[in-house]
């Protein structure tokens, strides 16, 4: 199928407006995506139509509203191809399934001097849940480096590995430089190692196609609203046999099989790690974004974004001045930039006031910032409906802070 | 280019953005704080040297930000020299109506230092930059108050 870029910017409602007198051009889609028309109507209908609370009623809503949310797990399980829809556990984001496994597996399975290994690209999101157990346990975290064009070799994570490993952990993609995590070959390094691994896939689940098993990945985690669905719903994914070893993470309703004063039995896996009523509304839109994403076909997507990225960077590249952050081999659709004039805050605003709404700062990802010696850079973050004209128009207002730093 | 983005990027702004004054170390400084704007990263650290009558003998800052904070870091650092530490709560108290669109009253304050403040005063129409013009004279506060560290957030 051909992939339709003006028709799917008619899907979301939100671009359709202007931003001090200009056409909006959303750039920052890294820090989180638009909805489309179908996420926003799936939400409200179901409030409208058939909202209740889950596995709790006999009434008919009830059962309805328990059907529906049941009915997403399935359809997760496909889209990131786990072997089994008890893998899918629903979070409130990416953050809490990192600390689900931080706090459950982590505590029930780390002790004093085990090591948890992370790259200098990771966000804080996948370093601090990891520091908080070191300071609580002992653990050691250990870092992969970062080469200067963004690339993480394998060789330096198999080099950073030891008996002592029990979990690597780490991005999928950056969220400030693009980078492609050779993921298939870590989780393979760190099953040498006799270690698990995590896959922080924040940025890189919306940017391509997810295959857990094809990565053997122990555990994946992403959030619904980089994926064009709505904040306050997010995956964990873990293995069948690791998630039925592993203690709640939270204690209250709907995790329990039965509870009294003396003893309190817990539910299996995924239930067991979802103490009280979930984001069902959320949920159900998380399926919604899952189906029109999967309508499009996910290597549609990142042949489109790919051709952006391929644009754009040449395009602003070409910009006397302007240096791109980030030139790994294998890249999502993150473009980060620094200007020798401009500072990358004096860079967001003349481009906000062009319509180009992009991120500039640290990115939650200061190790990083320190890493590479710099405070921050402009990142503009591509999603499946940005065109053409939208690199033009970036580049145009980047052109325009050049004529006002000169 | 747009009126709007010359209103905060004026040609007084940009000149104190690329050629900052008293950009440099401070031998002797018996006030100093270190000013940290979280959202965008900008760190100041500013140095002074304050007499015995509260008169603000030198100041000299260095550290990394937009242009707006380091123009505000360096006109401050011109307009503050030989003033008294009340002067230059006065002036605070005028920046920071004028930069978010208070009522700034000039009545007494030196005029060269209120045009200057005036010219950062473009960011009234750009809330998220505020703290940026006022970073500065946040860590001036702090370096008076002898606080070690300020944070704008």
């Amino acid at each position: 199928m051909t992939f339709d870029v003006y028709a799917v910017q008619r899907d979301f409602p939100v671009l359709s407006q202007t931003v001090h007198g200009h056409p909006l051009v959303y750039l920052d889609n890294g820090a989180s995506a638009q909805k489309p028309q179908i996420v926003i109507d799936t939400m409200a209908r179901f409030m409208s139509d058939a909202y209740a609370n889950v596995h709790r009623g006999v009434h008919t809503l009830s059962q309805k509203a328990t059907e529906a949310f049941e009915g997403v797990r399935p359809i997760v399980q496909r889209f990131i191809n786990a072997a089994h829809e008890d893998e899918i556990v629903f979070t409130r984001n990416t953050t809490e399934s990192i600390n689900l496994v931080a706090q459950s597996w982590g505590r029930a399975n780390l002790k004093k001097g085990d090591e948890v290994l992370i790259t200098a690209l990771e966000h804080h999101a996948n370093i601090v849940p990891w520091q908080m157990l070191r300071d609580a346990l002992g653990i050691v975290l250990r870092v992969v480096p970062v080469t200067p064009e963004g690339d993480v070799r394998i060789e330096d994570v198999r080099a950073a590995l030891s008996d002592k490993t029990k979990l690597v952990a780490v991005a999928h993609t950056s969220n400030v430089l693009g980078t492609v995590l050779p993921i298939k070959e870590i989780v393979q390094a760190a099953h040498d190692a006799g270690a698990l691994a995590l896959i922080d896939g924040a940025q890189g689940v919306c940017h391509d196609a997810s295959d857990v098993q094809a990565w053997d990945a122990d555990f994946f985690c992403f959030s619904g609203h980089k994926l064009y669905g709505p904040t306050g719903i997010g995956v964990l994914y873990g293995k069948r046999a690791l998630l039925a070893e592993m203690p709640p993470y939270q204690g209250g309703g709907d995790m329990i099989s039965s509870v009294s004063f003396e003893k309190t039995l817990y539910k299996d896996p995924p239930y067991r790690f979802e103490a009280g009523t979930p984001a069902i509304v959320e949920v159900l839109g998380l399926r919604a974004a899952i189906e029109y994403l999967s309508a499009l076909g996910m290597q549609n997507i990142a042949a489109h974004e790919h051709a952006l990225l391929t644009y754009a960077t040449q395009k602003l590249a070409a910009i006397e001045g302007v240096r791109i952050v980030g030139q790994a081999k294998h890249k999502a659709a993150i473009l980060s930039f620094v200007m020798d004039q401009a500072h990358p805050h004096d860079i967001g605003t003349i481009l906000d006031r062009c319509g180009v709404a992009i991120r500039a700062g640290h990115h939650c990802a200061q190790p990083l910032m320190d890493h590479l010696g710099i405070v921050a850079t402009a990142r503009a973050s591509f999603g499946l409906y940005n065109t053409i004209e939208d690199v033009d128009a970036l580049v145009a207002a980047v052109t325009k802070v050049q004529e006002i730093f000169g | 280019m747009s009126n709007d983005l010359r209103d905060l990027y004026q040609d007084l702004i940009l000149d104190h953005s690329k050629h900052p004054r008293n950009f440099r170390p401070l031998p002797g400084a018996n006030r100093e704080a270190l000013g940290h704007n979280p959202l965008c990263g900008d760190k100041l650290s500013l140095h002074l040297i304050v007499d015995n009558n509260d008169v603000i003998q030198d100041i000299a800052f260095q550290g990394a930000g937009c242009a707006i904070s380091v123009a505000s870091a360096s006109m401050m650092s011109e307009m503050l020299k030989g003033k008294t530490i009340q002067e230059a709560e006065k002036l605070f108290a005028y920046l920071h109506e004028a930069c978010t669109g208070g009522d700034a009253d000039a009545t007494g304050l030196d005029e060269d230092a209120i045009a200057h403040i005036d010219a950062l005063s473009g960011v009234r129409d750009y809330p998220i930059r505020v703290k940026c013009a006022t970073l500065a004279w946040h860590t001036l506060e702090a370096a008076l108050n002898k606080k070690k560290t300020t944070s704008t957030e």
